[in-house]
């Protein structure tokens, strides 16, 4: 009876197909691993990282594909194929990439190898991929709690760590709170626009083409929930209550994913749905956005600050980091009509590669420093670190300079990018305050160096566990550390291929 | 009586106004509960609400696509059922009654 009215939208296969090799991945390593005996040793990370290389290729493909063709719509205008959206994707990948090596002698060292993880890794960038490529509220919506579900089991995981699951319920509750305001604001949307997809909600709130503005009280409050609910995505102060306590609970490896994918995706989904769904009301949540980026610069430093706890400074030390990619949002938002163009948004986006790559890396040694059970994860866990792992402890130094933006290291270039992009459009303010808080924020660094390099070590450390660092996780510690520098002293190559 | 109930015209205000109250009790829910299900209850009074808003919008704006909406959130609401309790399932076995108060462990 539907079958001549109802008309199913095209699929471009070849456009999704990174989304099909993550999620089949995914799929795989789920239903085959509960059919077949344990793999062997490494079998696991290697299959999900050669999953996380396959999506990102086909995802370069993807962007010669762009460059030849320009930008489209997909599957009946529910995603779209531009290059912010695939660059988010590669940076997904190479973080599940990084973070498969990272949890690989993590999960053996724990003693719960297992397939599971990979794939929730796996699934929680189809979620990140769709937030980042999502062209209507409802699908970014769907790409949100694919990939904040994930995040919740992934954070609970560690079944033998009465920590692990106290994260993981605060996540849990936390995040479905904040989802339900995101949700709330979807549908006030909805009512004042009369359709979720951005293109008509764009159409409909054109201020020029006559419309009136009777619905503004509607898309408002619509556009103050959806920040909220963006807002505590990427754990941006006064929304990141949740951060230091499910960060230093979740399993490193975990930790390390929710900062480097969770936060790229979010980011994502931020400039979609402010500058492709709303640019017309920039104007009304631009100082919404300052004034959410100068209290998270600001708070983040100061509370990272007062940490004893490695995990819980890097927690806030990842808030601060939310507060420069805002402030590369506010830049953005200063000229919304170009359609994701702008300065503001290639510094976005570069900064989120760069700190996906970081903080991978960081805590990639935060992993080999907390043995067994994340137990030594505080400041007293670094000690004498340059004694016996000079290596490590020099890699972990490259990789905080990094993160505090010291010149020579990507993470320069990163701050340098967004501190830049404010300045042309003349928010001045928020770019001496984002300077302020790296001032701040590099104490907070330093301290873990002076950990590791200068404090002396106590009787009572001989009896601690040896740190060990296996070669996979050198492997994800050497890459990080070699892109940090790479990109340091010669960030022209990524400059020039930011979108 | 009679007369005052087909007097009054319910539009679609009043479920919208109906579904705020409701997101509302689910918000002070969360914030003031301290039994993990209970607060999970609330959230699903949150999506719950939102799913009325949905309904009562599309009915106003004579749009077929909020109510489909709702089949989404229905189904992103399920998945939430099974790792929430999953997760308060797993935390219960190790702590029989625990509440919001006994899980602060974490803290800095």
């Amino acid at each position: 009876m539907f079958a001549d009215t109802l008309q199913g939208p095209s699929v471009d296969w070849f456009a999704m197909s990174p989304l099909l090799v993550l999620l089949g991945g995914a799929l795989v390593l789920l239903l085959v691993a509960s059919l077949t005996p344990p793999w062997p040793k490494r079998w696991y990370a290697i299959f999900a990282a050669k999953c996380a290389i396959g999506a990102g290729v086909l995802s370069l493909l993807l962007w010669h594909q762009i460059d030849k063709e320009g930008a489209t719509t997909l599957v009946g205008g529910a995603l779209v194929l531009d290059k912010p959206a695939v660059w988010i994707a590669i940076t997904i990948c190479v973080a599940v990439f990084l973070c498969a090596l990272v949890t690989d002698d993590y999960l053996r060292r724990e003693g719960i190898d297992g397939p599971e993880l990979y794939a929730l890794y796996l699934l929680a960038a189809v979620g990140g991929v769709v937030m980042a490529a999502a062209n209507d509220l409802i699908v970014l919506f769907l790409g949100l709690e694919i990939l904040s579900i994930a995040l919740y089991v992934m954070a609970a995981s560690h079944r033998k760590r009465s920590e692990s699951q106290e994260s993981g319920i605060k996540y849990f509750v936390l995040g479905g709170f904040s989802s339900a305001f995101f949700l709330y604001g979807v549908a006030l949307i909805y009512g004042g626009a009369g359709s979720t997809n951005f293109n008509k909600i764009v159409a409909v709130l054109e201020p020029t083409t006559g419309s009136d503005r009777t619905n503004d009280a509607l898309v408002l409050a619509g556009i103050a929930l959806l920040l909220v609910g963006l807002a505590f995505k990427v754990a941006a102060v006064p929304f990141h209550f949740w951060t230091p306590d499910v960060y230093q609970g979740a399993p490193t490896p975990v930790t390390a994913f929710m900062a480097s994918a969770g936060k790229a995706a979010a980011f994502g989904a931020m400039l979609r749905v402010l500058l492709e769904a709303l640019p017309n009301w920039s104007d009304d949540y631009r100082p919404a956005v300052w004034m959410i980026a100068l209290l998270t610069l600001v708070g983040g430093s100061v509370m990272a600050v007062v940490q004893t706890n490695v995990k819980r400074m890097l927690a806030f030390s990842s808030v601060s980091h939310a507060g420069f990619i805002l402030v590369g949002v506010e830049a953005a938002a200063h000229r919304p009509g170009a359609p994701m163009g702008g300065d503001g948004v290639s510094s976005v986006l570069m900064y989120l590669m760069i700190y996906s790559v970081l903080v991978i890396g960081t805590f990639a040694v935060v992993t080999a420093v907390g043995r067994t059970g994340d137990a030594a994860t505080d400041l007293a866990g670094f000690r004498g670190l340059a004694k016996h792992k000079p290596t490590l402890a020099l890699a972990m130094t490259v990789l905080l300079l990094a993160q505090a933006g010291v010149p020579l290291t990507s993470g320069f270039i990163a701050k340098f990018g967004v501190i830049t992009a404010a300045v042309d459009v003349h928010s001045y303010a928020i770019a001496i305050a984002a300077m302020v808080s790296a001032v701040i924020a590099a104490f907070v660094y330093l301290r873990i160096m002076v950990s590791m390099w200068i404090t002396d070590e106590e009787a009572s450390d001989a009896a601690r566990e040896e740190v060990r660092v296996p070669a996979l996780l050198w492997v994800a510690i050497g890459a990080s550390v070699a892109f940090t520098l790479a990109v340091g002293f010669f960030p022209g190559w990524l400059i020039n291929i930011t979108p | 009586m009679t007369s005052f109930i087909t007097a009054v015209t319910v539009t679609t205000t009043w479920y919208l106004l109906l579904a705020a109250m409701l997101f509302a009790i689910g918000v002070v829910g969360v914030m003031v509960r301290r039994n993990p299900l209970i607060l999970f209850m609330c959230i699903e009074l949150m999506l719950n609400a939102v799913n009325l808003t949905f309904v009562a919008l599309a009915r106003r704006l004579g749009d077929i696509g909020g109510q489909s909406t709702v089949f989404f959130v229905m189904v992103v609401a399920a998945a939430e059922v099974v790792v929430g309790l999953g997760i308060i399932v797993a935390i219960l076995r190790r702590k029989p009654g625990a509440t919001t108060d006994d899980l602060a462990e974490l803290k800095g």
